[in-house]
Protein backbone atom coordinates (compact mmCIF):
# COMPACT_ATOMS: atom_id res chain seq x y z
CA UNK A 1 0.00 0.00 0.00
CA UNK A 2 2.61 2.54 1.04
CA UNK A 3 4.91 1.84 -1.85
CA UNK A 4 2.40 3.34 -4.26
CA UNK A 5 2.99 6.75 -2.68
CA UNK A 6 6.51 7.35 -4.02
CA UNK A 7 5.64 5.98 -7.46
CA UNK A 8 2.52 8.17 -7.70
CA UNK A 9 4.46 11.21 -6.53
CA UNK A 10 7.24 10.57 -9.02
CA UNK A 11 4.89 10.06 -11.93
CA UNK A 12 2.43 12.73 -10.86
CA UNK A 13 5.09 15.42 -10.54
CA UNK A 14 6.67 14.42 -13.84
CA UNK A 15 3.32 14.55 -15.62
CA UNK A 16 2.45 17.80 -13.82
CA UNK A 17 4.14 19.62 -16.69
CA UNK A 18 1.65 18.02 -19.06
CA UNK A 19 -1.23 19.11 -16.83
CA UNK A 20 0.17 22.66 -16.67
CA UNK A 21 0.51 22.75 -20.45
CA UNK A 22 -3.04 21.50 -20.94
CA UNK A 23 -4.35 23.96 -18.34
CA UNK A 24 -2.68 26.80 -20.23
CA UNK A 25 -4.19 25.73 -23.57
CA UNK A 26 -7.63 24.54 -22.44
CA UNK A 27 -8.29 26.77 -19.47
CA UNK A 28 -6.37 29.99 -20.03
CA UNK A 29 -6.54 30.21 -23.82
CA UNK A 30 -9.82 28.23 -24.09
CA UNK A 31 -8.16 26.37 -26.95
CA UNK A 32 -8.84 22.60 -27.19
CA UNK A 33 -5.33 21.65 -28.21
CA UNK A 34 -4.84 18.02 -29.23
CA UNK A 35 -1.19 18.50 -30.24
CA UNK A 36 -0.21 17.17 -26.82
CA UNK A 37 -0.49 13.51 -27.85
CA UNK A 38 2.23 14.24 -30.41
CA UNK A 39 4.36 16.81 -28.64
CA UNK A 40 4.85 14.58 -25.59
CA UNK A 41 6.58 11.78 -27.54
CA UNK A 42 8.29 14.47 -29.62
CA UNK A 43 10.02 15.63 -26.45
CA UNK A 44 11.00 12.06 -25.65
CA UNK A 45 12.19 11.45 -29.20
CA UNK A 46 14.33 14.59 -29.44
CA UNK A 47 15.90 14.06 -26.03
CA UNK A 48 16.57 10.33 -26.60
CA UNK A 49 18.09 10.82 -30.04
CA UNK A 50 20.35 13.63 -28.84
CA UNK A 51 21.39 11.66 -25.76
CA UNK A 52 22.44 8.60 -27.75
CA UNK A 53 24.29 10.96 -30.11
CA UNK A 54 26.31 11.98 -27.06
CA UNK A 55 24.73 15.35 -26.29
CA UNK A 56 24.55 16.49 -22.66
CA UNK A 57 21.18 15.29 -21.27
CA UNK A 58 20.25 18.75 -19.93
CA UNK A 59 20.94 20.29 -23.33
CA UNK A 60 18.91 17.47 -24.90
CA UNK A 61 16.00 18.23 -22.54
CA UNK A 62 16.11 21.92 -23.40
CA UNK A 63 16.15 21.01 -27.11
CA UNK A 64 13.03 18.90 -26.49
CA UNK A 65 11.43 21.95 -24.85
CA UNK A 66 12.22 23.96 -27.97
CA UNK A 67 10.90 21.27 -30.32
CA UNK A 68 7.61 21.20 -28.40
CA UNK A 69 7.43 24.97 -28.65
CA UNK A 70 7.61 24.84 -32.43
CA UNK A 71 5.05 22.04 -32.63
CA UNK A 72 2.60 24.10 -30.56
CA UNK A 73 3.25 27.20 -32.67
CA UNK A 74 2.54 25.16 -35.81
CA UNK A 75 -0.87 24.16 -34.46
CA UNK A 76 -1.51 27.77 -33.52
CA UNK A 77 -0.59 29.01 -36.99
CA UNK A 78 -2.93 26.45 -38.59
CA UNK A 79 -5.79 27.45 -36.32
CA UNK A 80 -5.36 31.23 -36.56
CA UNK A 81 -3.63 32.17 -39.81
CA UNK A 82 -5.09 29.32 -41.90
CA UNK A 83 -8.45 29.32 -40.09
CA UNK A 84 -8.44 25.55 -39.65
CA UNK A 85 -10.82 24.38 -36.91
CA UNK A 86 -8.82 24.22 -33.69
CA UNK A 87 -9.58 20.54 -33.02
CA UNK A 88 -8.63 19.58 -36.55
CA UNK A 89 -5.44 21.66 -36.39
CA UNK A 90 -4.40 19.72 -33.30
CA UNK A 91 -5.28 16.37 -34.86
CA UNK A 92 -3.31 17.24 -38.01
CA UNK A 93 -0.26 18.23 -35.99
CA UNK A 94 -0.53 15.19 -33.74
CA UNK A 95 -0.73 12.89 -36.77
CA UNK A 96 2.15 14.55 -38.57
CA UNK A 97 4.24 14.41 -35.41
CA UNK A 98 3.93 10.62 -35.44
CA UNK A 99 5.95 10.52 -38.67
CA UNK A 100 8.28 13.26 -37.44
CA UNK A 101 8.93 11.39 -34.19
CA UNK A 102 9.83 8.22 -36.11
CA UNK A 103 12.17 10.26 -38.29
CA UNK A 104 13.79 11.81 -35.24
CA UNK A 105 14.25 8.46 -33.50
CA UNK A 106 14.87 6.51 -36.76
CA UNK A 107 13.03 3.61 -35.08
CA UNK A 108 10.04 3.11 -32.81
CA UNK A 109 11.95 2.78 -29.55
CA UNK A 110 15.25 4.05 -28.18
CA UNK A 111 16.47 2.44 -24.93
CA UNK A 112 18.31 4.80 -22.60
CA UNK A 113 19.15 2.36 -19.82
CA UNK A 114 22.89 2.55 -20.39
CA UNK A 115 22.96 6.16 -21.58
CA UNK A 116 24.00 9.24 -19.62
CA UNK A 117 20.73 10.90 -18.55
CA UNK A 118 19.96 13.72 -16.13
CA UNK A 119 19.31 10.97 -13.57
CA UNK A 120 22.71 9.31 -13.91
CA UNK A 121 24.40 11.54 -11.29
CA UNK A 122 21.52 10.88 -8.89
CA UNK A 123 21.73 7.14 -9.48
CA UNK A 124 25.51 7.13 -8.91
CA UNK A 125 25.07 9.12 -5.73
CA UNK A 126 22.34 6.91 -4.25
CA UNK A 127 24.31 3.79 -5.14
CA UNK A 128 27.24 5.06 -3.07
CA UNK A 129 24.95 5.94 -0.19
CA UNK A 130 23.02 2.69 -0.60
CA UNK A 131 19.55 4.24 -0.65
CA UNK A 132 16.53 4.25 -2.98
CA UNK A 133 16.56 6.57 -6.00
CA UNK A 134 12.86 7.40 -5.49
CA UNK A 135 13.10 10.40 -3.20
CA UNK A 136 15.93 12.28 -4.93
CA UNK A 137 14.14 11.79 -8.26
CA UNK A 138 10.87 13.01 -6.73
CA UNK A 139 12.76 16.04 -5.44
CA UNK A 140 14.06 16.82 -8.92
CA UNK A 141 10.63 16.47 -10.51
CA UNK A 142 9.11 18.60 -7.75
CA UNK A 143 11.70 21.29 -8.43
CA UNK A 144 11.03 21.30 -12.18
CA UNK A 145 7.24 21.25 -11.74
CA UNK A 146 7.25 24.07 -9.20
CA UNK A 147 9.66 26.12 -11.30
CA UNK A 148 7.37 25.81 -14.33
CA UNK A 149 4.29 26.52 -12.23
CA UNK A 150 5.76 29.65 -10.64
CA UNK A 151 7.12 30.97 -13.93
CA UNK A 152 3.71 30.40 -15.53
CA UNK A 153 1.98 32.14 -12.60
CA UNK A 154 4.27 35.14 -12.92
CA UNK A 155 3.96 35.27 -16.71
CA UNK A 156 0.16 35.26 -16.56
CA UNK A 157 0.27 38.34 -14.32
CA UNK A 158 2.45 40.40 -16.64
CA UNK A 159 0.90 42.87 -19.06
CA UNK A 160 1.31 40.39 -21.89
CA UNK A 161 0.10 37.50 -19.75
CA UNK A 162 -3.05 39.41 -18.79
CA UNK A 163 -3.65 39.84 -22.51
CA UNK A 164 -3.22 36.11 -23.02
CA UNK A 165 -5.83 35.39 -20.34
CA UNK A 166 -8.18 37.93 -21.91
CA UNK A 167 -7.69 36.19 -25.27
CA UNK A 168 -9.21 33.04 -23.80
CA UNK A 169 -11.85 34.96 -21.88
CA UNK A 170 -13.13 37.58 -24.36
CA UNK A 171 -11.24 37.54 -27.62
CA UNK A 172 -13.27 40.29 -29.26
CA UNK A 173 -12.66 42.61 -26.33
CA UNK A 174 -8.90 42.19 -26.21
CA UNK A 175 -8.66 42.64 -29.98
CA UNK A 176 -10.52 45.91 -29.61
CA UNK A 177 -7.91 46.80 -26.99
CA UNK A 178 -5.18 46.33 -29.53
CA UNK A 179 -3.84 42.81 -29.13
CA UNK A 180 -3.25 40.57 -32.12
CA UNK A 181 -4.91 37.52 -30.63
CA UNK A 182 -3.59 35.27 -33.42
CA UNK A 183 -0.04 35.84 -32.26
CA UNK A 184 -1.02 35.46 -28.61
CA UNK A 185 -2.68 32.12 -29.35
CA UNK A 186 0.34 30.88 -31.32
CA UNK A 187 2.75 31.84 -28.54
CA UNK A 188 0.50 30.37 -25.84
CA UNK A 189 0.23 27.03 -27.62
CA UNK A 190 4.00 27.12 -28.10
CA UNK A 191 4.61 27.53 -24.38
CA UNK A 192 2.01 24.88 -23.56
CA UNK A 193 3.54 22.26 -25.86
CA UNK A 194 7.06 23.20 -24.82
CA UNK A 195 6.20 22.17 -21.26
CA UNK A 196 4.54 18.98 -22.51
CA UNK A 197 7.60 18.08 -24.59
CA UNK A 198 9.88 18.76 -21.61
CA UNK A 199 7.76 16.30 -19.64
CA UNK A 200 8.23 13.77 -22.45
CA UNK A 201 11.99 14.28 -22.32
CA UNK A 202 12.17 13.87 -18.53
CA UNK A 203 9.88 10.85 -18.47
CA UNK A 204 11.75 9.09 -21.29
CA UNK A 205 14.97 9.49 -19.29
CA UNK A 206 13.31 8.42 -16.05
CA UNK A 207 11.73 5.27 -17.47
CA UNK A 208 14.85 4.46 -19.50
CA UNK A 209 13.41 4.52 -23.02
CA UNK A 210 11.62 6.68 -25.52
CA UNK A 211 8.77 5.12 -27.45
CA UNK A 212 6.82 6.54 -30.37
CA UNK A 213 3.56 5.40 -28.76
CA UNK A 214 4.13 6.97 -25.36
CA UNK A 215 1.89 9.97 -26.05
CA UNK A 216 -1.34 8.09 -26.72
CA UNK A 217 -4.05 9.27 -24.35
CA UNK A 218 -1.92 12.05 -22.90
CA UNK A 219 -4.60 14.74 -23.37
CA UNK A 220 -7.27 12.65 -21.72
CA UNK A 221 -4.98 11.86 -18.80
CA UNK A 222 -4.08 15.55 -18.52
CA UNK A 223 -7.73 16.58 -18.59
CA UNK A 224 -8.55 14.00 -15.95
CA UNK A 225 -5.76 15.44 -13.79
CA UNK A 226 -7.10 18.96 -14.16
CA UNK A 227 -10.66 17.89 -13.41
CA UNK A 228 -9.57 16.03 -10.28
CA UNK A 229 -7.39 18.94 -9.21
CA UNK A 230 -10.16 21.48 -9.72
CA UNK A 231 -12.61 19.35 -7.77
CA UNK A 232 -10.35 19.78 -4.73
CA UNK A 233 -8.81 23.21 -5.36
CA UNK A 234 -11.38 25.63 -6.80
CA UNK A 235 -9.48 27.57 -9.48
CA UNK A 236 -10.53 31.04 -8.39
CA UNK A 237 -7.22 32.54 -9.49
CA UNK A 238 -4.32 31.69 -11.76
CA UNK A 239 -2.26 30.64 -8.75
CA UNK A 240 -4.98 28.18 -7.72
CA UNK A 241 -5.52 27.02 -11.30
CA UNK A 242 -1.89 25.97 -11.71
CA UNK A 243 -1.86 24.56 -8.18
CA UNK A 244 -4.88 22.46 -9.09
CA UNK A 245 -3.10 21.17 -12.20
CA UNK A 246 -0.03 20.05 -10.25
CA UNK A 247 -2.05 18.60 -7.39
CA UNK A 248 -4.49 16.92 -9.78
CA UNK A 249 -1.68 15.28 -11.68
CA UNK A 250 -0.34 13.66 -8.50
CA UNK A 251 -3.85 12.71 -7.35
CA UNK A 252 -4.63 11.16 -10.74
CA UNK A 253 -1.49 9.01 -10.71
CA UNK A 254 -2.31 7.99 -7.16
CA UNK A 255 -5.84 6.94 -8.13
CA UNK A 256 -4.46 5.02 -11.12
CA UNK A 257 -1.87 3.26 -8.95
CA UNK A 258 -4.58 2.41 -6.45
CA UNK A 259 -6.81 1.09 -9.22
CA UNK A 260 -4.04 -1.14 -10.53
CA UNK A 261 -3.35 -2.39 -7.01
CA UNK A 262 -7.01 -3.32 -6.81
CA UNK A 263 -6.78 -5.34 -10.02
CA UNK A 264 -7.27 -2.86 -12.85
CA UNK A 265 -5.35 -4.12 -15.88
CA UNK A 266 -2.82 -1.61 -17.28
CA UNK A 267 -4.45 -2.07 -20.67
CA UNK A 268 -7.77 -0.81 -19.28
CA UNK A 269 -6.21 2.40 -17.99
CA UNK A 270 -7.22 4.62 -20.88
CA UNK A 271 -10.78 3.33 -20.80
CA UNK A 272 -10.99 4.08 -17.08
CA UNK A 273 -9.46 7.53 -17.54
CA UNK A 274 -11.83 8.36 -20.39
CA UNK A 275 -14.82 7.31 -18.30
CA UNK A 276 -13.55 9.47 -15.47
CA UNK A 277 -13.48 12.53 -17.75
CA UNK A 278 -16.91 11.74 -19.22
CA UNK A 279 -18.46 11.43 -15.78
CA UNK A 280 -16.85 14.65 -14.61
CA UNK A 281 -18.23 16.50 -17.63
CA UNK A 282 -21.63 14.78 -17.62
CA UNK A 283 -22.55 15.28 -13.99
CA UNK A 284 -22.93 19.09 -14.13
CA UNK A 285 -24.73 18.83 -17.50
CA UNK A 286 -27.24 16.27 -16.23
CA UNK A 287 -27.72 18.05 -12.93
CA UNK A 288 -28.33 21.19 -14.95
CA UNK A 289 -26.45 23.19 -12.39
CA UNK A 290 -24.76 26.50 -13.03
CA UNK A 291 -21.33 24.93 -12.85
CA UNK A 292 -19.23 26.03 -15.75
CA UNK A 293 -18.44 23.53 -18.40
CA UNK A 294 -15.18 23.60 -20.29
CA UNK A 295 -15.62 26.81 -22.23
CA UNK A 296 -13.69 26.43 -25.46
CA UNK A 297 -13.13 28.49 -28.54
CA UNK A 298 -13.44 27.22 -32.06
CA UNK A 299 -15.29 23.98 -31.35
CA UNK B 1 -11.03 76.15 -36.52
CA UNK B 2 -11.24 72.77 -34.92
CA UNK B 3 -9.15 70.03 -36.48
CA UNK B 4 -10.67 67.13 -38.36
CA UNK B 5 -10.51 64.01 -36.22
CA UNK B 6 -12.19 61.52 -38.52
CA UNK B 7 -12.66 61.74 -42.24
CA UNK B 8 -14.52 59.10 -44.24
CA UNK B 9 -14.41 59.56 -48.00
CA UNK B 10 -16.49 57.51 -50.41
CA UNK B 11 -16.85 54.56 -48.03
CA UNK B 12 -18.67 51.69 -49.68
CA UNK B 13 -19.24 48.25 -48.21
CA UNK B 14 -21.16 45.54 -50.01
CA UNK B 15 -21.97 42.26 -48.29
CA UNK B 16 -22.51 39.03 -50.25
CA UNK B 17 -21.32 40.76 -53.38
CA UNK B 18 -22.51 39.11 -56.60
CA UNK B 19 -25.16 36.92 -54.95
CA UNK B 20 -28.91 37.26 -54.61
CA UNK B 21 -28.39 38.47 -51.05
CA UNK B 22 -26.19 41.36 -52.11
CA UNK B 23 -26.53 44.21 -49.67
CA UNK B 24 -25.07 47.68 -49.97
CA UNK B 25 -24.53 48.36 -46.29
CA UNK B 26 -22.51 51.53 -46.91
CA UNK B 27 -23.07 53.44 -50.09
CA UNK B 28 -20.49 56.14 -50.81
CA UNK B 29 -20.51 57.63 -47.32
CA UNK B 30 -18.66 60.89 -46.77
CA UNK B 31 -18.38 62.11 -43.21
CA UNK B 32 -16.03 64.48 -41.45
CA UNK B 33 -16.03 64.69 -37.67
CA UNK B 34 -14.22 67.54 -35.94
CA UNK B 35 -12.21 67.25 -32.77
CA UNK B 36 -14.49 67.40 -29.75
CA UNK B 37 -17.68 66.67 -31.73
CA UNK B 38 -20.30 64.44 -30.15
CA UNK B 39 -22.19 62.95 -33.07
CA UNK B 40 -25.27 60.83 -32.60
CA UNK B 41 -26.08 58.34 -35.33
CA UNK B 42 -29.66 57.15 -35.89
CA UNK B 43 -31.35 55.00 -38.45
CA UNK B 44 -33.74 52.09 -38.64
CA UNK B 45 -32.66 48.46 -38.59
CA UNK B 46 -30.31 47.67 -41.43
CA UNK B 47 -29.62 51.32 -42.18
CA UNK B 48 -25.91 50.75 -41.73
CA UNK B 49 -25.30 52.13 -38.24
CA UNK B 50 -23.40 49.13 -36.96
CA UNK B 51 -21.54 48.67 -40.24
CA UNK B 52 -20.38 52.27 -39.94
CA UNK B 53 -18.87 51.62 -36.51
CA UNK B 54 -17.47 48.26 -37.61
CA UNK B 55 -15.70 49.95 -40.51
CA UNK B 56 -14.32 52.78 -38.39
CA UNK B 57 -13.05 50.33 -35.76
CA UNK B 58 -11.46 48.04 -38.35
CA UNK B 59 -13.70 45.02 -37.80
CA UNK B 60 -14.43 45.23 -41.53
CA UNK B 61 -12.35 46.92 -44.17
CA UNK B 62 -14.34 48.97 -46.68
CA UNK B 63 -14.59 47.85 -50.31
CA UNK B 64 -13.99 51.40 -51.49
CA UNK B 65 -13.05 54.71 -49.94
CA UNK B 66 -10.56 55.93 -47.36
CA UNK B 67 -10.57 56.51 -43.62
CA UNK B 68 -8.39 59.18 -42.06
CA UNK B 69 -7.87 59.60 -38.33
CA UNK B 70 -6.19 62.98 -37.94
CA UNK B 71 -3.88 62.85 -40.94
CA UNK B 72 -3.22 59.12 -40.70
CA UNK B 73 -4.65 56.86 -43.40
CA UNK B 74 -6.06 53.88 -41.49
CA UNK B 75 -8.25 52.41 -44.23
CA UNK B 76 -6.62 48.97 -44.22
CA UNK B 77 -5.91 48.71 -40.51
CA UNK B 78 -7.24 45.55 -38.82
CA UNK B 79 -9.22 45.96 -35.60
CA UNK B 80 -6.31 45.40 -33.24
CA UNK B 81 -4.31 48.18 -34.92
CA UNK B 82 -7.22 50.59 -34.83
CA UNK B 83 -7.27 50.16 -31.07
CA UNK B 84 -4.52 52.75 -30.88
CA UNK B 85 -7.00 55.40 -31.99
CA UNK B 86 -10.44 54.07 -31.25
CA UNK B 87 -12.20 52.84 -28.09
CA UNK B 88 -15.54 51.17 -28.39
CA UNK B 89 -18.40 50.30 -26.06
CA UNK B 90 -20.79 47.64 -27.32
CA UNK B 91 -24.48 47.06 -26.73
CA UNK B 92 -23.93 43.77 -24.95
CA UNK B 93 -22.73 44.40 -21.41
CA UNK B 94 -20.59 41.26 -21.48
CA UNK B 95 -18.65 42.37 -24.54
CA UNK B 96 -16.45 45.07 -23.08
CA UNK B 97 -14.89 43.23 -20.17
CA UNK B 98 -13.25 39.86 -19.46
CA UNK B 99 -15.51 38.23 -16.89
CA UNK B 100 -13.06 35.70 -15.49
CA UNK B 101 -10.61 38.46 -14.70
CA UNK B 102 -10.71 40.94 -11.85
CA UNK B 103 -11.81 44.56 -12.08
CA UNK B 104 -8.25 45.80 -11.69
CA UNK B 105 -6.95 43.35 -14.28
CA UNK B 106 -9.56 44.58 -16.74
CA UNK B 107 -8.54 48.16 -16.05
CA UNK B 108 -4.92 47.20 -16.65
CA UNK B 109 -5.86 45.60 -19.98
CA UNK B 110 -7.61 48.83 -20.96
CA UNK B 111 -4.76 51.07 -19.84
CA UNK B 112 -2.56 49.30 -22.40
CA UNK B 113 -5.02 49.74 -25.25
CA UNK B 114 -3.09 50.13 -28.48
CA UNK B 115 0.25 50.04 -26.64
CA UNK B 116 2.98 47.43 -26.39
CA UNK B 117 2.36 44.83 -23.74
CA UNK B 118 5.57 43.58 -22.25
CA UNK B 119 6.72 41.31 -19.46
CA UNK B 120 6.33 44.02 -16.84
CA UNK B 121 4.06 43.20 -13.90
CA UNK B 122 0.45 43.98 -14.78
CA UNK B 123 -1.46 45.25 -11.75
CA UNK B 124 1.29 47.06 -9.84
CA UNK B 125 0.81 48.75 -6.48
CA UNK B 126 0.76 52.22 -8.00
CA UNK B 127 -1.73 51.16 -10.65
CA UNK B 128 -3.95 49.54 -8.03
CA UNK B 129 -4.20 52.71 -5.98
CA UNK B 130 -4.79 54.81 -9.10
CA UNK B 131 -7.56 52.43 -10.24
CA UNK B 132 -9.19 52.76 -6.83
CA UNK B 133 -9.30 56.54 -7.25
CA UNK B 134 -10.68 56.24 -10.78
CA UNK B 135 -13.41 53.83 -9.73
CA UNK B 136 -14.70 56.32 -7.14
CA UNK B 137 -15.78 58.45 -10.11
CA UNK B 138 -18.44 55.83 -10.93
CA UNK B 139 -19.97 56.07 -7.43
CA UNK B 140 -20.80 52.36 -7.48
CA UNK B 141 -18.55 51.29 -4.65
CA UNK B 142 -16.39 49.31 -7.07
CA UNK B 143 -13.26 50.81 -5.52
CA UNK B 144 -13.71 48.35 -2.65
CA UNK B 145 -14.09 45.37 -4.98
CA UNK B 146 -11.10 45.78 -7.28
CA UNK B 147 -9.89 42.22 -6.83
CA UNK B 148 -13.29 40.68 -7.56
CA UNK B 149 -14.07 39.10 -10.89
CA UNK B 150 -16.01 41.24 -13.33
CA UNK B 151 -18.44 38.35 -13.87
CA UNK B 152 -19.90 39.15 -10.42
CA UNK B 153 -21.02 42.62 -11.51
CA UNK B 154 -24.44 43.58 -12.84
CA UNK B 155 -24.94 44.63 -16.46
CA UNK B 156 -25.08 48.31 -15.54
CA UNK B 157 -21.96 48.06 -13.41
CA UNK B 158 -20.11 46.30 -16.19
CA UNK B 159 -21.14 48.93 -18.71
CA UNK B 160 -20.01 51.70 -16.35
CA UNK B 161 -16.69 49.94 -15.95
CA UNK B 162 -16.37 49.56 -19.73
CA UNK B 163 -16.96 53.29 -20.15
CA UNK B 164 -14.33 54.08 -17.55
CA UNK B 165 -11.93 51.69 -19.29
CA UNK B 166 -12.19 53.63 -22.57
CA UNK B 167 -10.66 56.70 -20.94
CA UNK B 168 -7.71 54.97 -19.27
CA UNK B 169 -5.78 55.34 -22.49
CA UNK B 170 -7.38 58.38 -24.10
CA UNK B 171 -8.77 57.42 -27.51
CA UNK B 172 -8.84 59.82 -30.44
CA UNK B 173 -12.34 58.59 -31.09
CA UNK B 174 -14.94 57.03 -28.79
CA UNK B 175 -17.49 54.76 -30.45
CA UNK B 176 -20.66 53.97 -28.53
CA UNK B 177 -22.68 51.22 -30.16
CA UNK B 178 -26.18 51.40 -28.62
CA UNK B 179 -24.40 51.03 -25.31
CA UNK B 180 -27.50 51.60 -23.20
CA UNK B 181 -29.92 49.52 -25.27
CA UNK B 182 -29.54 46.35 -23.22
CA UNK B 183 -30.13 48.07 -19.88
CA UNK B 184 -33.30 48.83 -17.98
CA UNK B 185 -34.49 52.46 -18.40
CA UNK B 186 -33.21 53.70 -15.06
CA UNK B 187 -29.77 52.18 -15.50
CA UNK B 188 -29.69 53.39 -19.09
CA UNK B 189 -30.31 56.92 -17.90
CA UNK B 190 -27.50 56.67 -15.38
CA UNK B 191 -25.09 55.33 -17.99
CA UNK B 192 -26.03 58.16 -20.37
CA UNK B 193 -25.42 60.73 -17.65
CA UNK B 194 -22.05 59.13 -16.97
CA UNK B 195 -21.28 59.06 -20.68
CA UNK B 196 -22.01 62.74 -21.07
CA UNK B 197 -19.94 63.64 -18.02
CA UNK B 198 -16.97 61.63 -19.27
CA UNK B 199 -17.19 62.92 -22.82
CA UNK B 200 -17.39 66.50 -21.57
CA UNK B 201 -14.62 66.25 -18.98
CA UNK B 202 -12.22 64.57 -21.39
CA UNK B 203 -13.35 66.51 -24.47
CA UNK B 204 -13.70 63.20 -26.32
CA UNK B 205 -14.62 63.06 -29.98
CA UNK B 206 -17.57 60.69 -29.92
CA UNK B 207 -19.81 58.79 -32.28
CA UNK B 208 -22.88 57.35 -30.57
CA UNK B 209 -25.17 54.97 -32.41
CA UNK B 210 -28.62 54.84 -30.91
CA UNK B 211 -32.01 53.43 -31.67
CA UNK B 212 -33.71 56.13 -29.69
CA UNK B 213 -34.52 59.38 -31.51
CA UNK B 214 -35.05 61.32 -28.29
CA UNK B 215 -31.63 60.26 -27.06
CA UNK B 216 -30.11 61.22 -30.39
CA UNK B 217 -31.60 64.70 -30.20
CA UNK B 218 -30.92 65.20 -26.51
CA UNK B 219 -27.22 64.42 -26.56
CA UNK B 220 -24.36 65.68 -28.65
CA UNK B 221 -23.87 68.64 -30.95
CA UNK B 222 -24.56 66.89 -34.23
CA UNK B 223 -26.88 64.17 -35.46
CA UNK B 224 -26.71 62.12 -38.62
CA UNK B 225 -29.45 59.84 -39.86
CA UNK B 226 -28.58 56.86 -42.02
CA UNK B 227 -30.87 55.20 -44.49
CA UNK B 228 -29.96 52.35 -46.81
CA UNK B 229 -26.27 52.97 -46.36
CA UNK B 230 -26.42 56.70 -47.09
CA UNK B 231 -26.45 59.79 -44.90
CA UNK B 232 -30.03 61.03 -45.14
CA UNK B 233 -29.89 63.89 -42.68
CA UNK B 234 -27.00 65.74 -41.07
CA UNK B 235 -27.87 68.49 -38.59
CA UNK B 236 -25.57 70.44 -36.29
CA UNK B 237 -25.56 73.05 -33.57
CA UNK B 238 -28.66 75.23 -33.36
CA UNK B 239 -30.44 73.42 -36.11
CA UNK B 240 -30.15 70.26 -34.06
CA UNK B 241 -31.13 72.00 -30.82
CA UNK B 242 -34.36 73.14 -32.37
CA UNK B 243 -35.22 69.90 -34.08
CA UNK B 244 -37.95 67.81 -32.48
CA UNK B 245 -38.87 64.19 -32.86
CA UNK B 246 -42.20 65.26 -34.37
CA UNK B 247 -40.55 67.23 -37.12
CA UNK B 248 -38.35 64.31 -37.97
CA UNK B 249 -41.32 62.01 -38.13
CA UNK B 250 -43.25 64.34 -40.41
CA UNK B 251 -40.20 64.70 -42.66
CA UNK B 252 -38.91 61.17 -42.71
CA UNK B 253 -41.82 59.09 -41.47
CA UNK B 254 -41.88 57.39 -44.86
CA UNK B 255 -38.44 55.88 -44.43
CA UNK B 256 -38.44 55.56 -40.66
CA UNK B 257 -40.89 52.80 -40.09
CA UNK B 258 -38.97 51.57 -37.12
CA UNK B 259 -41.13 51.75 -34.07
CA UNK B 260 -38.45 51.64 -31.43
CA UNK B 261 -36.68 54.51 -33.11
CA UNK B 262 -39.76 56.71 -32.95
CA UNK B 263 -41.14 55.69 -29.60
CA UNK B 264 -41.37 58.80 -27.47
Amino acid sequence: MFNIIPISLEQGLAYALVALGIALAFRVLSFPDLTVDGSFPLGGAVAARLIIEGVNPWVASIAAFGAGFFAGCATGIMATKFKINSLLAGILMMTMLYSINLRVMTRANIPLITAQTIFTPIEEMVEKMDMSRDWPVIGLFLLVALLCKVLLDLFLHTEYGLGMRATGDNEKMIRSLGMNTDNVTILGLGISNAMVALAGALIAQDQGFSDVGMGIGMIVAGLASIIIGEAVIKPRSIFLLTSAAVFGSVAYRFIIALGMRMGLAPTDLKLATGLMVIIALAVPAIRGGREKKLNLRGV
Amino acid sequence: MAKNMLKLSGITKIFNSGTLDEKRAMDDINLTVKKGDFVTVVGSNGAGKSTLLNIISGTYNPDKGTILIGNQDVTRYPDYKMAKYVARVFQSTTMGTAEEMTIEENLCLAEKRGKRRGLMWGVTKSRRSRYGELLKFLELGLEDRTSQKVGLLSGGQRQSLTLLMTTLAMPKLLLLDEHTAALDPRTAEKIMALTEKMVRENNLTTLMVTHNMNQALQYGNRMIMLHQGKVQLDIKGEEKEEMTTKEIISKFGQTLRDETLLSV
